[in-house]
């Protein structure tokens, strides 16, 4: 086929809505029905006045796909726009963790420790637990997780990435 | 007329015969249920509307098909929830997958019982969602006018296909303000129409530039309308390329002109298939690159450059990569192309061309459409050449089921214009055929409308004939019955060893005395010689036939391009007899549907 021998890139798409019912779902399940990957999605509405929402897709395939994601995406109906981020210079790049860690002694301490080092704050803390609320990029995020893992590790919440290009121009 | 009041109160179900009357509908086709009966009632207290009841909700889901696609306009289906909804979901897939503006309304329980499994409740909105180009979900009486007209919008504009309006029944009681469809786009959806310049004179000056040029045209010259094939007639002559098209597009160009190839394919001809694999510049008008079109990819026409037009962004570079893509309504890009090759005098090279034409004029000789004929036995080809003559001096429209008949359908039945051929090409849909007819029909009442059939198809949605007899539409139902799923058959011999599980139309009907039974005409014809005056029979019936014609039981529809093989790869007729077909499959192309 057209792409097989390309190699696969990861995208962040941002896909501006009608904030209508089912739109997620037309969303979603272009991306299941037509077997592309999701590897993070976030959605929230962005103009209330306007009942527009903003989804950050981040994909992976070959450019081609990618490029059939775009097209497939615009095809819907309530879809107003659709920008490829990583196509279109450069862009922040911003996802949010919730980590609970529980644990007592130097266990405790090193957990402690290792979030200042990557700027987490403490938002929830008992005598053996912490939640920290980490902000960055994906994988500052994963590194953290990882190094939590030995520390008492209980569960992790995330956002999903949310993205914007750079400089003065809107999408 | 008075001035018509922009904004009026009335209920929701008036709402729905209202908008359907201003977006210029006369016809509907659909089934009563508990959940659209207010609109139901509306429908009885007036009559500018024509209501087709159908025998089952997929038959009039194809009846709406075949009366949007020989008409050009929306066909429209009115369903009941659950099961009503459900049942037309078939029609739905297919028309999104040939791109037919459809508008389905469903009536849907009222909006206190949605999401409690209420009786006939379904969530047909989710179900549909993949099924349709667009669905909604009215859940304020206010919006509904506004949404049926968008709708209506959706499914006219871009690329065609179904959308679907669900009506929970306390909105239809509702009373409501009627807005008019003046200025009801929709605030998002706008496609492009106009290609681009730049793009269409890249074009234009490759097409100038070729040696071995060739025009693959489909389905969406039919959906741009009748100008768009007058257009490509012009720009076909002006040129002097020869010319292909697919399944879909049948009719846009006419068959009897000497530039046209026949239909590409999997079942296209030698010429046209080798033409495509050999052209240095392709010009891919309204077609998409279908698997049954292109056969191996990699293999696809490998030196040629291509141009391809089509409304739709994502069909381009979906399977074959362009070197000019341009995004536009191909009939209003076929213009631009003619006006330009006009207005700079663009010629063809004509030595090239001839050289090219005794080349395409080799692969013709080969004759590949050619068949054994037979003084005993009906030979499928022959039946449907004999229909044609008949018939090919009237204004004709022919639908077909789906299976080894509708290719020789496509292959021996020739089309002059566009909308008169209407075949479930992206879906495959057997059941299409008899209902698809009956929308035909009721949209042309004088014209003789046939559907080539088979016997296993014609049988899913046999009751239809019910309808036909109802609304005294005249179809003719032209069956090749060769007691066989013939082309699961074909397969089952080619790739699975002559293992012909499941595939013999066991316990047939007697099809004489079901075409009585609906208050139609049966004829039976087994014999060459008697075919053309029982033909002749069943066109001068005025009244709906069934025609079993009884052909070659175990006839291989050919040429064939095997599945996973390349254009210039095609198995013929005669070839395919005399080597053992089972091994002409490789392993690879017996995963391939
Ligand atoms: C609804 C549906 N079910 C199954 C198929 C698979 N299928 C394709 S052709 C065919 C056989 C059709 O037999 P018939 O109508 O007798 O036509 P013939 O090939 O014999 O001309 C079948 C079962 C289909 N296309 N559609
Ligand atoms: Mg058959």
């Amino acid at each position: 086929m057209l792409s097989q021998k390309e190699p696969i890139e990861r995208h962040v798409l941002s896909v501006l809505v009608d904030n209508e019912p089912g739109v997620l779902g037309r969303v979603v399940g272009l991306f299941s029905g037509r077997g592309y990957n999701i590897e993070s999605l976030t959605v929230s509405e962005i103009e209330h006045d306007k009942h527009r929402s903003r989804i950050t897709i981040v994909t992976s395939g070959t450019p081609a796909i990618i490029d059939q994601i775009e097209a497939q995406l615009g095809r819907l109906v309530p879809v107003h726009r659709v920008v490829d981020l990583s196509n279109s210079g450069p862009m922040v790049e911003r996802e949010l963790a919730l980590i609970k860690v529980a644990g007592k002694g130097e266990i405790r301490a090193e957990a402690l420790r290792l979030a200042e080092a990557f700027r987490a704050r403490v938002m929830d803390a008992t005598i053996e637990s912490f939640v920290f609320e980490l902000t960055g990029k994906s994988d500052k995020l994963d590194q953290f997780i990882s190094l939590m893992l030995p520390l008492g590790l209980v569960e992790v919440s995330r956002t999903g990435v949310a993205a914007i290009s750079r400089g003065p121009k809107g999408m | 007329m008075a001035k018509k009041i922009a904004k009026q109160q009335m209920t929701g179900a008036e709402i729905v015969v209202r908008a359907l009357l201003d977006q210029g509908v006369d016809t509907i086709f659909g089934y009563p249920g508990g959940a659209v009966l207010p609109i139901y009632d509306a429908l009885f207290q007036q009559n500018e509307l024509q209501h087709i009841l159908a025998r089952h909700e997929q038959g009039a889901t194809h009846s709406a098909e075949g009366y949007a696609r020989s008409t050009g306009k929306v066909g429209v289906v009115l369903v009941t929830s659950g099961p009503g909804a459900t049942n037309a979901v078939t029609g739905m897939v297919d028309a999104l997958m040939d791109s037919i503006p459809l508008v389905v309304i469903t009536g849907q329980v009222p909006t206190h019982l949605i999401g409690t499994d209420a009786f006939q409740e379904c969530d047909t909105v989710g179900i549909t969602r993949a099924a349709t180009k667009h669905n909604y979900l009215v859940k304020d009486v206010n919006d509904l006018a506004r949404i049926l007209h968008e709708a209506f919008y959706v499914a006219r504009s871009g690329r065609p296909g179904p959308v679907l309006v669900d009506i929970p029944k306390d909105l239809q009681f509702a009373a409501g303000l009627y807005t008019g469809p003046e200025n009801v786009s929709h605030p998002t959806y706008q496609p492009r129409v106009k290609g681009d310049e730049d793009r269409i004179r890249a074009a234009v000056e490759l097409m100038a530039s070729a040696r071995k040029p060739v025009f693959y045209t489909g389905g969406g010259i039919i959906n741009s309308g009748p100008e768009a094939s007058e257009a490509l007639r012009e720009l076909v002559h002006a040129t002097g390329f020869p010319i292909t098209s697919t399944l879909m597009g049948l009719g846009a160009f006419p068959a009897s002109d000497k530039q046209w190839l026949g239909m590409l394919g999997m079942h296209g001809t030698y010429e046209a298939n080798h033409t495509m694999h050999d052209c240095d510049v392709m010009i891919c008008l309204g077609a998409r690159f279908d698997d049954r079109v292109t056969g191996r990819v990699d293999a696809f026409s490998p030196g040629s450059k291509k141009i391809h037009v089509d409304i739709d962004p994502s069909s381009i570079n979906k399977i074959i990569k362009v070197d000019i893509p341009i995004i536009g309504d191909v009939g209003n890009v076929i213009k631009e192309m003619l006006r330009l090759w006009k207005d700079e005098k663009k010629k063809a090279d004509k030595d090239a061309l001839k050289d090219w034409w005794k080349q395409i004029g080799r692969w013709r000789s080969r004759k590949s459409l050619n068949y054994t004929g037979s003084k005993n036995i009906i030979k499928p080809q022959y039946a449907v050449e004999r229909l044609y003559e008949a018939t090919k001096g009237r204004e004709t429209y022919v639908t077909t089921e789906v299976g080894q008949h509708q290719m020789w359908a496509a292959q021996y039945y020739h089309f002059e214009q566009p909308n008169r051929w209407m075949t479930s090409g992206g879906l495959g849909t057997m059941g299409y055929g008899l209902p698809a007819a009956i929308g035909a029909q009721v949209a042309h009442p004088d014209a003789l409308v046939c559907c080539i059939a088979g016997e296993a198809s014609v049988l899913m949605n046999m009751q239809e004939m019910s309808t036909a007899t109802q609304f005294r539409l005249p179809i003719k139902v032209f069956i090749l019955n060769n007691e066989y799923m013939g082309m699961v058959r074909q397969w089952q011999q080619l790739l699975h060893g002559a293992r012909y599980s499941q595939s013999y139309s066991e316990a047939l009907p007697d099809f004489v005395k079901l075409a009585e039974a609906y208050g139609g005409k049966g004829i039976r014809c087994e014999d060459p010689a008697e075919l053309d005056q029982k033909i002749q029979e069943m066109l001068d019936y005025d009244g709906p036939v069934l025609f079993d014609c009884r052909v070659e039981k175990v006839e291989n529809c050919f040429p064939m391009i095997p599945s996973g093989k390349a254009h210039n790869d095609m198995i013929l007729g005669d070839a395919a007899a005399a080597e053992d077909i089972g091994s002409v499959i490789s392993e690879e192309g017996k995963v391939l549907v």
